[in-house]
């Protein structure tokens, strides 16, 4: 299977913090990756350093084959057009309503002006995560759940080959997570996304996981599937599954 | 001496970002895919949403100027003379200078805090990261609807001004309107409102640009929000006068000479 995401000896720092100490990643052509941890750990920073976001003090970052460090802002945001972010907060751009909210990346990103294929794409997205009528509220009549669904449906209304999620379940009471972690699964089939999703859900990790890394202090310690992980003698890496 | 240095290397830090601020702004000026919508959407705002402030503190600059200087000009009998001395002080100075103060506090503040919480809730990250361009959607649209609206809301406080001091003078005496406004642009000339226009220019883009750095800077926490809008006012506020000072002194050696 096709390397979609590699990658190699990522170091970063913050001032005299070491964030990142050296994380190595491989992900395939249509896996779902957890990636764990504690919080403060590096997680986040890892997919932030992915998506062109964090440029990181040493290493390599290749996305479809591509080597993110070298690109300038014009190839990075081709790029960032076949890949999507959920962000923690949803990120849902306040001021517009659910409509303009998924209308902003098919207008500004895709250039598309045709109304009726905008219309027809925003209805079909907030149908997939379950948020059917709700295209003309503003983000601020949205609960948690509701809003992490909209973000979702932001993203996947252009058609992203990879999706990163950032603790896409945090905040969220255990029935709505579960639905989530549901929803994540249904956009890989439907959608066949490559995703890297990072959580210290174990939960949600256990629902959409099919492969798990565990980063523990700025380095990848383990890398296996839940089952492989779940009975790891490694004290450490049980810790994550007690 | 260690503090020293390290309050030097923060200011030049600064300036660097300013300097790289700056250079994103005019690489996406002429970018292809301008926001034209947007760059609407802000001129309303900036526009309608300043002019009541501006139209009633430009009538009552030229409303207070003329009382001010009525009782002084008639001992020597050259009541005459103030609706001249006031337009000539509106157009060059005081109503460029004070427009630009009042859009700094209603507009850079505004600016900052928007774009300061939408850095907060990571709604910039998510425009960046989604493969649109935040700097071409929020900043030159932005920047250049300051660019524009704040010359064009100068002109209407210096109307206004003009009307105060009409009123003025016939609180304290009388004057016709024909009298007043042929005196009034009579003692207006071309060398005159062309500075002061230019000025305008410089003035919308310390407004618009100080406003976007500081929201697109601020930093991460609810607190930097409040923090951006009120160093948005502050920068501007002092952008702008440091700007007078300079355009005074050249347009005095330039074209009053």
């Amino acid at each position: 299977m096709e390397n979609i995401i590699e990658l190699a000896g990522i170091k970063k720092s913050f001032g005299t913090l070491e964030e990142l100490k050296e994380i190595n990643l491989v992900v395939k052509k249509g896996e779902n990756v957890v990636v764990i941890g504690k919080s403060g750990q590096g997680k986040s920073v890892t997919i932030k350093c992915i998506a062109g976001m964090i440029v990181p003090d040493a290493g390599s970052i290749k996305v479809f084959n591509n080597e993110v460090t070298d690109m300038d802002e014009d190839a990075l945001r081709a790029l960032r057009i076949r890949m999507g972010f959920l962000f923690q907060s949803g990120a849902l751009y306040d001021s517009m309503t659910v409509r303009e909210n998924l209308a902003f990346p098919l207008r500004r990103v895709l250039k598309i002006k045709d109304e009726e294929e905008i219309e027809a794409r925003s209805v079909e997205v907030l149908d997939a995560v379950g948020l059917s009528g709700a295209l003309d509220k503003m983000p601020a009549e949205l609960s948690g759940g509701m809003r992490k669904r909209m973000g979702l449906a932001r993203t996947i209304i252009v058609k992203p080959e990879i999706m990163l999620y950032d603790e896409p379940t945090t905040g969220l009471d255990t029935i709505t997570s579960r639905e989530i972690s549901a929803l994540i699964c249904s956009i890989k089939e439907k959608y066949k996304t490559t995703s890297v999703i990072i959580t210290h859900d174990m939960a949600c990790a256990k629902i959409t996981a099919d492969r798990m890394v565990i980063i523990n202090d700025g380095i990848c310690i383990a890398n296996g599937t839940y089952g492989e992980l779940e009975h790891s003698t490694d004290k450490l890496i049980g810790s994550f599954f007690k | 001496m260690a503090a020293d240095s390290s309050a030097i290397k923060k200011l030049l830090e600064k300036i660097g970002e300013q300097g790289l601020f700056f250079k994103a702004f005019v690489r996406n000026l002429f970018k292809p895919g301008f926001e034209w919508s947007e760059f609407l959407r802000q001129c309303y705002f900036i526009g309608y949403g300043t002019v009541g402030i501006v139209m009633l503190t430009g009538f009552i600059l030229g409303f207070v100027l003329t009382l001010q200087s009525l009782p002084t000009l008639q001992q020597f009998g050259a009541q005459t003379f103030v609706p001249a001395m006031v337009s000539v002080s509106v157009v060059r100075e005081i109503g460029p200078v004070i427009t630009a103060l009042i859009c700094a506090g209603k507009i850079a503040s505004g600016i900052g805090a928007e774009l300061g919480s939408m850095k907060v809730s990571e709604q910039i990250d998510a425009m960046q990261v989604s493969g649109a361009n935040p700097v071409q959607y929020l900043v030159v649209t932005r920047i250049l609807a300051c660019l524009l609206m704040i010359p064009l809301l100068t002109m209407v406080a210096d109307g206004m001004a003009f009307l105060g001091g009409f009123t003025g003078i016939n609180v304290k005496g009388g004057m016709s309107s024909i009298l007043y406004f042929r005196k009034t642009f009579g003692g207006l000339s071309f060398t005159d409102l062309y500075p002061a226009i230019i000025k305008t220019f410089f003035f919308g883009f310390i407004i618009g640009f100080v406003g976007c750095y500081k929201g697109f800077n601020s930093n991460k926490g609810t607190e930097s929000v409040g923090l951006a809008a009120n160093s948005a006012v502050v920068a501007a506020s002092i952008g702008i006068i440091i700007v007078d000072a300079v355009a005074v002194q050249l347009t005095s050696s330039l074209v009053y000479n």
